[in-house]
């Protein structure tokens, strides 16, 4: 599985039918029928909540999927020069940074070691930290929960950083472990019979040429991470470090019969991805999928 | 799993004191996080288990396998598996063939074949929760799609999300709305591997599209599929995020998970040792699947 490349990108040749049995011109305005129609399905829920932030309540009920009668910026704009807004995108960004910079140095350590060293045990204890790979999160939460509040982390960024780092280790290890071996073995031993330990080898050699898998780790961290709820809904009290996803339930609860305001609100927070999407798109499409074909 | 773990052999290399070093700093603070936030939990979920505990002071209140007992008899917690059961009929009934299908049409020359692949990930990078409220509105009785129907034919309103015979099926449609792309992006992902000759010899040979499609496409796939599966039933298994902005498990509870159940009767009500056991069932459930699955059908892959 491990050589399987995903290129989204460069669309290959047609993999069906270039014959022209059939009447083809038809039969192709129809796929790109189906398909326009399908891509309107899709996007209609996203496109709506977008525009219906931009309405008075009354305009959003009587037509929920026309274009505002009256274009109300207000909806936007307050949110955007409101404290609010800016708090919980922050505080998702710092428990963000702070979970990647930690997964990807944690485990691309441990997998060094798993990738060049034999040592006493060096299988039972890969096995042991694939054993993240079999279950959730949600499995452990309530235990999880007495943990963090024993070690005094509850209310903390710590507390969510943390366990979710813990639990994104086991995906980290075997990706980069895979990669890290498959380096050519050459350099290693070029790099020892030169006098170059395992140190110098790992942050000259190892991490510069590990640049796409690292930044596989990265992306399906820092997804996991800026869009987990579970964990932070279990950790948080105070409303100052909630993340956007908690932030936009709170908001919702708040205002909960003024839609317009809750799907502006949604609108701004799911703006950050959106726009991570389309300029990271590549990168991301890759990230995710490659990350989940070769764990 | 993969090819490198099975194939590779390192050259027998004496460690060093260099060796030694490293992995006296490299290898530790790995192993300690996992342990605290990963293992100790999972194991102290197994011992809470036994216990009636409010996680203050010390589990003291041995009650053996009760709490299992009362899951046993519990029907909101049977529904919330029922309801498990079937995210995973539906995510393989109609997800996998639909995403299967698109995949179809978008991994070949069609024009803008990128931009509808990118459309179809799009909804799979946005939060579980943010989508939750979305749908929330869209199926709103007064303001979103039921509102259009019953508002043109001058009904009254109809709310699906207090519904609670049918509330369940907005929750399966949002999954559909929100997973299909990812597994479609896998499936081009496979259908790009696969070598075109065969397709053209075959087409050579006589062979429908039927039959190519059957014949070679869906065995070349079978990594794939395999693959697709494994992550829409492990998904299913997990699925929360959606429940609490779309339905917060009601109406009547009929629309819990196993986690949402696990976190509205367990974390929100401090029942320690109540809560831990639905973890242990869920690991349970996720471990044998894992395993067997894996054992059984993902062996060559």
């Amino acid at each position: 599985m491990t050589e399987t490349s995903i290129t989204i990108e460069h669309a290959a040749p047609a993999v069906h039918e270039p014959s022209g049995r059939s009447p083809r011109g038809l039969a192709s305005i129809a796929l790109f029928a189906a398909l326009i129609v399908l891509a309107g399905v899709v996007l209609v829920p996203i496109l709506a909540t977008a525009l219906n932030g931009f309405k008075e309540l009354g305009d959003l009920q009587s037509r929920p999927f026309s274009l505002p009668r009256v274009w109300v910026w207000r909806n936007y704009w307050d949110i955007v020069t409101g404290y609010r807004y800016w708090q919980v995108l922050g505080n998702s960004l710092l428990i963000a940074t702070l979970t990647i910079a930690l997964t990807l140095a944690l485990s691309s350590m441990a997998a060094f070691t798993f990738a060049h060293l034999r040592f006493f045990g060096d299988r039972f204890l890969m096995s042991y930290l694939q054993l993240g790979l079999l279950f959730p999160l949600a499995t452990a939460i309530l235990p999880l929960f007495i943990k963090i509040r024993d070690l005094g982390l509850l209310d903390s960024y710590w507390g969510v950083v943390l366990p979710q780092v813990a639990f994104s280790l086991a995906m980290g290890v075997l990706l980069l472990r895979n990669a890290f071996r498959q380096l050519p073995g050459e350099l290693l031993d070029a790099a020892m019979m030169d006098g170059c330990g395992y140190f110098r080898y790992f942050f000259y050699i190892t991490l510069p040429l590990s640049g796409p898998i690292l930044s596989t780790v990265a992306v399906i961290s820092f997804v996991a991470s800026w869009n987990g709820f579970l964990l932070p809904l279990v950790v948080f009290n105070s409303e100052s470090r909630y993340p956007w996803t908690l932030g936009l339930m709170a908001y919702q609860g708040q205002y909960s019969t003024m839609w317009q305001l809750v799907l502006a609100f949604i609108t701004l927070t799911i703006l950050p991805a959106i726009l991570m999407f389309l300029v990271a798109q590549r990168y991301i499409v890759s990230g995710l999928t490659a990350g989940a074909v070769k764990a | 799993m993969s090819k490198a773990q099975t194939t590779y052999v390192e050259p027998a290399r004496r460690m060093s004191a260099n060796g030694w070093a490293t992995l006296v700093i490299f290898l530790p603070p790995a192993l300690l996080l996992f342990t605290i936030f990963v293992a100790l939990p999972m194991a102290e979920a197994g011992w809470y288990s036994f216990f009636n505990w409010d996680g203050y002071g010390r589990p003291e209140k041995f009650i053996a396998l009760k709490n299992y007992g009362y899951l046993v008899g519990n029907a909101t917690f049977n529904r919330s598996l029922i309801n498990n059961g079937f995210i995973i009929v539906v995510s393989l009934l109609v997800q996998l063939p639909c995403a299967l299908g698109v995949a179809m049409m978008v991994a070949g020359r069609i024009t803008g074949a990128a931009w509808f692949r990118m459309i179809f990930f799009l909804p799979y990078v946005l939060a579980d929760v943010a989508a939750g409220l979305i749908w929330r509105f869209m199926f709103d009785g007064s303001y979103g799609l039921p509102s259009l129907i019953t508002g043109a034919l001058g009904l009254a309103p109809y709310y699906l999300l207090a519904d609670k015979t049918w509330a369940f099926s907005a929750v399966l449609i949002v999954i559909l709305w929100k997973y299909f792309g990812f597994h479609m992006m896998l499936y081009v992902a496979g259908l790009q591997g696969i070598d075109k000759s065969l397709l053209e010899a075959a087409e050579m040979d006589g062979a429908s599209a039927v039959q190519r499609f059957r014949y070679i496409t869906l065995p070349l796939l079978g990594p794939m599929i395999r693959l697709s599966i494994f992550f829409s039933v492990v998904g299913a298994l997990q699925l929360f995020d959606i429940i609490v902005p779309l339905t917060g498990g009601g109406p009547f509870e009929t629309t819990n998970t196993m986690v949402s159940f696990l976190y509205y009767f367990g974390i929100t009500r401090m029942r320690v040792g109540f809560g831990s056991a639905v973890g242990v069932v869920l690991f349970v459930i996720c471990v044998t699947f894992a395993f067997g699955y894996r054992r059984l059908f993902m062996r060559d892959d």
